[in-house]
């Protein structure tokens, strides 16, 4: 028996109804997409652009906002040296159009039914897709008995160079303070501000021991950053005990660069 | 005809980059890693490498008998599903056409298809007429020195003509199919064939 040929997934047309500034360095881009068929927390869209001769560029972007929410969002770090983000981050503006296709990857995704404890390691814009699966967890967890929270608790350790680099910020702590059963653990690597008592180095063995929930709880473990720290983590994660299949991993970026 | 974006310009590669550039591609200067899960750290002793047909017949190599067979120097570019490519990039590997041979002898015979297997449980689909003719290698070295971790070490397939993906990391089998069954990414949306040429980048993609 043959299976049918797989539909193709198609180019759409995204209009763009707001631009937000999230942290210092990055944007949410906010999409209107017309028949959007839906996705998981932690896929992600191509992103394509055309100049006015016709010359074309593609990337690929985290989906930051939950399966639950009408718009589609992107939360888009400004590279310096891109030629894409910069465009994202500075020109694009509302009602703009843009050409995305997706939704894409069907690995590195959760959602409640995957159940729990769910812990999330992110680095830098490594965020975006982990926050995917906190905001899905939030509402897919809000209507249900007060139980279904505690069955899906959830830890986030996330670690950005400085507090005003830390993307989602405020939601964050408003997550944690709302809901018990989520905890949001930060450390700062560069510059930390007057008082903070947070962690203050790069994630290392004996914070991911103190933070994670030990490996016999098996913990579903999504990690996402720059190489060297998703690297670093889902090896010691690894040799702490925990099953390579149940820690899922995307990185960006090269070897050996310095986050 | 694509809608234009307002506004913007972009970074048109040279002519030369362009030609080499398959569709929607841009070229990196970095080498990025993408892997699904934590990089094996299997050790070299206990590594072996395994190329199996259809009727129960195989071949398997230590890493000692692998390191005695001849190998080619492969520069190549290289196309990643995630858009980025990377031009000449210098490889030494055993080609596969050699480890056929070797299983010939052995009595294993050439079907359609062929499942790569990684340490970790990594699978990739390819057909065979893929990886014959100088066209595919099991690789361990990389710019002159031992493949790193991170990048498959200490062997990978490398089939530069289809997206990266197919170049399975941490390679450790060869297993010949009558059925092109689809692998890992195959069977989570992404094409059965990966030809960066024809952007095949994912299912259903013609």
């Amino acid at each position: 028996m043959t299976a049918p040929p797989p539909t193709r997934i198609a180019w759409r047309l995204a209009t763009v109804v707001d631009v937000v500034p999230e942290s210092s360095r990055t944007r949410t881009v906010v999409l209107d997409v017309p028949d959007w068929p839906g996705h998981r927390s932690g896929q992600h869209i191509d992103v394509r652009l055309t100049a006015e001769d016709g010359y074309q560029t593609e990337r690929s972007y985290s989906i930051a906002s939950p399966p639950e929410e009408r718009h589609l969002s992107l939360t888009v770090e400004r590279l310096e040296e891109g030629e894409v983000s910069p465009y994202l981050t500075d020109e694009l503006r509302a009602g703009d159009q843009l050409e995305i296709r997706g939704p894409i990857g069907g690995y590195f995704v959760w959602d409640v039914s995957a159940g729990g404890p769910l812990l999330l390691v992110a680095g830098g814009s490594g965020i975006v897709p982990l926050m995917a699966m906190l905001r899905h967890r939030d509402i897919a967890t809000a209507s249900e008995d007060s139980m279904a929270r505690h069955r899906i608790p959830a830890r986030l350790l996330y670690s950005s160079r400085r507090w005003d680099e830390i993307i989602y910020r405020d939601e964050l702590a408003n997550l944690a303070r709302q809901d018990s059963t989520v905890e949001i653990i930060h450390t700062l690597t560069r510059e930390q501000p007057q008082g903070w008592t947070g962690f203050r180095r790069r994630i290392d063995r004996i914070m991911l021991a103190e933070v994670a929930w030990p490996a016999s709880e098996k913990p579903r473990v999504f990690v996402c950053g720059p190489t060297p720290l998703v690297e670093s983590v889902a090896g010691t994660l690894v040799d702490l005990g925990h099953l390579p299949a149940l820690v899922k991993t995307e990185r960006f970026g090269p070897t050996g660069s310095t986050s | 005809m694509p809608p234009i974006s307002r506004g913007f310009r972009g970074r048109r590669p040279t002519s030369t980059t362009a030609s080499r550039l398959p569709p929607g591609q841009y070229e990196t200067r970095d080498f990025p890693v993408l892997s699904a899960g934590p990089t094996p750290h299997t050790p070299l002793d206990k590594w072996d490498f395994s190329l199996r047909g259809t009727a129960g017949k195989s071949t398997r190599w230590t890493w000692d008998e692998f390191q005695k067979l001849p190998r080619d120097k492969i520069t190549t570019d290289i196309h990643c599903v995630t858009k980025w490519s990377k031009f000449g990039t210098n490889w030494e590997g055993v080609s596969i056409d050699t480890l056929l041979a070797e299983g010939a002898k052995q009595g294993v015979e050439p079907s359609p298809y062929v499942m790569a297997t990684s340490d970790g449980g990594y699978t990739t689909n390819v057909p065979l007429a893929d990886l014959t003719a100088g066209k595919a290698f099991i690789a361990f070295i990389y710019d002159g020195a031992p493949l790193h971790p991170e990048h498959g070490g200490p062997a990978r397939l490398l089939v530069p003509h289809l997206y990266f993906w197919k170049s399975a990391k941490w390679v450790r089998e060869l297993r010949m199919m009558d059925e092109n069954t689809p692998g890992f990414w195959e069977s989570l949306g992404y094409h059965i064939y990966g030809d960066p040429w024809r952007e095949q980048r994912y299912a259903g993609d013609e």
